[in-house]
């Protein structure tokens, strides 16, 4: 494990701290995840685990430390086509109406030039990308008439139009109806298998449960668990103290 | 001599289908970002600009265009520092650029009817000139707007997401700042300062009443657009009224009637198509058809004493205070 080159780590966090409007969100993250690995970050509302995921793709500035997507420092990472984002917030629709095809297409970006048209290959990309979340006969349709889960849907295509090498996720599941947790898990679990690297936030994994094999529990801002996934562990619940059944559990 | 001769009614209808493409492209993109009101605050610092040129005794619409692009990048600074929301950044340059204005012209000792030109548009005077700058302008706003199109969509639906697709965000919204400075310059001389927003917004606002997608919203904007334009202009020579007005007046007499279409064609689909049922009903039992008396050994008939009840097709027992009614070989409760 420790000889492992940098590069062969999706995602790498060193000592990291994120300062929110003058509060320390997070304080000290330490994280490494190997490629293929499929990541659920768990914590309550509030523990930090948002912030985590938002510092990971670039949206949030470090504090202090850094990280590192597939080796190199996020403020220098220019890679984006190996990253599929999937936003927390239903930010699908804007104030002009748009397509379901269209929210799509526009995850190809990391892959397109400027003033290039959209290739063949770009087209087929994002018929797959529908058809995965099943909602290729909704192409046409606009995104603001769609059910919640259907635009979260929406927005996982978004990410996987790309053939991202990881995947990130925040909170994938909240609001959304079974069937599309469902059909989530599914095109989830069908990249898992392709190798790709999976990190997604949640407080309740519902499908997805059974895909992950490595849970991180956050709890103000820190770590407090990093290991296998425990069954105790998927759900929102506040975690009383494990004395006597895993007493390494809460460390904080 | 019909006007379409007459040479400067020539200019003033190029100038407008310039605007009336430019204006409503760029405004796709404002309405989509909400912030619709963006091309009236730079209208407002346009005024400073236009002040400026004549007190300076340069051309007012290269002063103008130099003050709006600085403005513009000012309210986009201002918005991404997240110094001030987006609305109270506009606010700011609002008063600024019209008081601004104002005192310059004072300085500049040029009466209100110089000004007047430049805040309602004049397109009598559109000089060959102006043509040129106007047309050299509307013609890179608008193959940024489309060449772009793709970029700029993703900024405006989904900032954070763009982000993490390595597009230059902050550069983006830059360019989409000064493509709209660029175009209140445009058409400054068509329908004028104050009422410059109306061309970028209201387009926009009616073909959305009718449209699904981007794509469809901007193609359709920018006809309604032309369209606005060019019937302003010819009514307002026969009419002999202000171009800009009338221009802006059309343009929402046309919201006004694809506002009321769309809500009848809305209300039509809805009634055709109601609502799918997009999930499946999972761990809801199936209603009940009916409820069966439990062990009611005794079988009513028209002569059993109990009272009959005419219900739609059947009869209906008073029994113990409820209904009984024949069901093959049961009583149900009804």
């Amino acid at each position: 494990m420790t000889s492992e080159n940098d590069s062969a780590r999706a995602v790498q966090v060193d000592d990291l701290s994120v300062d929110l409007g003058g509060r320390l969100v997070l304080r000290g993250i330490d994280l490494r995840i190997r490629q293929g690995e499929v990541v659920a970050v768990l914590g309550t509302n509030g523990s930090g685990k948002s912030t985590l995921i938002k510092t990971v793709v670039g949206l949030l500035p470090a504090a202090r430390g850094e990280v590192r997507l597939f080796g190199t420092p996020v403020p220098r990472f220019r890679e984006w086509r190996r990253v599929g984002y999937v936003p927390q917030r239903i930010t699908a629709a804007g104030g002009v109406p748009a397509t379901v095809y269209e929210v799509v297409s526009s995850g190809l970006l990391s892959k397109r030039r400027m003033f290039a048209p959209l290739g063949a290959a770009g087209k087929q990309a994002i018929e797959d990308a529908l058809e995965v979340v099943d909602m290729a006969d909704r192409r046409k349709d606009a995104v603001a008439e769609l059910s919640g889960g259907q635009q979260q849907r929406v927005l996982i295509a978004r990410a996987l139009v790309s053939d991202p090498e990881l995947l990130i996720l925040d909170e994938p599941t909240a609001g959304v109806d079974l069937a599309s947790q469902q059909i989530f898990a599914d095109a989830v679990r069908e990249r898992v298998t392709r190798g790709t690297t999976v990190v997604m936030v949640s407080h309740d994994l519902g499908p997805m449960d059974a895909l992950i094999d490595r849970s991180v529990v956050m709890r103000r801002g820190r770590v407090v668990y990093d290991g296998p996934p425990h069954a105790s562990q998927t759900h929102a619940h506040v975690h009383h103290s494990h004395t006597d059944d895993d007493p390494g559990w809460l460390t904080s | 001599m019909t006007m379409f001769q007459l040479e400067f009614m020539q200019r003033a209808l190029i100038a407008g289908l310039l605007t009336g493409l430019s204006a409503p492209a760029i405004g796709t993109y404002l309405v989509q970002r909400r912030l619709s009101l963006m091309g009236d605050g730079i209208g407002h610092i346009a005024i400073t600009g236009v002040a400026l040129g004549l007190l300076t005794g340069s051309a007012p619409v290269l002063t103008a265009i130099i003050v709006s692009i600085a403005g513009a990048t000012a309210i986009e600074l201002v918005r991404a520092r997240g110094k001030a929301t987006g609305d109270v950044a506009l606010a700011l340059l609002f008063y600024g650029g019209i008081a601004g204005g104002v005192l310059l012209i004072g300085l500049a000792g040029q009466g209100a009817a110089t000004l007047n030109t430049y805040l309602f548009g004049s397109l009598t005077t559109v000089s060959q000139s102006d043509l040129y700058v106007v047309v050299g302008l509307a013609v890179a706003v608008l193959v940024v707007a489309i060449g772009l199109g793709p970029q700029l969509f993703a900024v405006c639906q989904d900032e954070e997401f763009a982000r993490t697709t390595g597009l230059r965000v902050q550069l983006l919204n830059l360019v989409i700042a000064v493509m709209a400075a660029v175009t209140v310059t445009v058409a400054m001389r068509t329908v004028g300062l104050l009422l410059v927003s109306a061309l970028m917004v209201v387009p926009v606002a009616t073909a959305q009443q009718v449209t699904r997608s981007f794509r469809s919203t901007f193609i359709t904007a920018c006809v309604i657009g032309v369209l606005a334009c060019l019937a302003g202009i010819v009514t307002s020579y026969n009419a002999n009224v202000a171009p800009g007005a009338t221009i802006v007046v059309l343009a929402l007499a046309g919201f006004v009637v694809a506002a009321t279409v769309g809500t009848l064609l809305r209300r039509r689909a809805g009634r055709a198509r109601p609502l799918a049922d997009e999930e499946p009903e999972v761990g809801v039992p199936a209603p009940e058809p009916h409820v069966v008396s439990a062990g009611h050994p005794h079988a009513h008939n028209p002569a059993c004493g109990h009272k009959k009840v005419e219900h739609g097709d059947h009869v209906d027992y008073v029994h113990d205070g409820h209904l009984h009614a024949a069901h093959g070989d049961h009583w149900d409760e009804h």
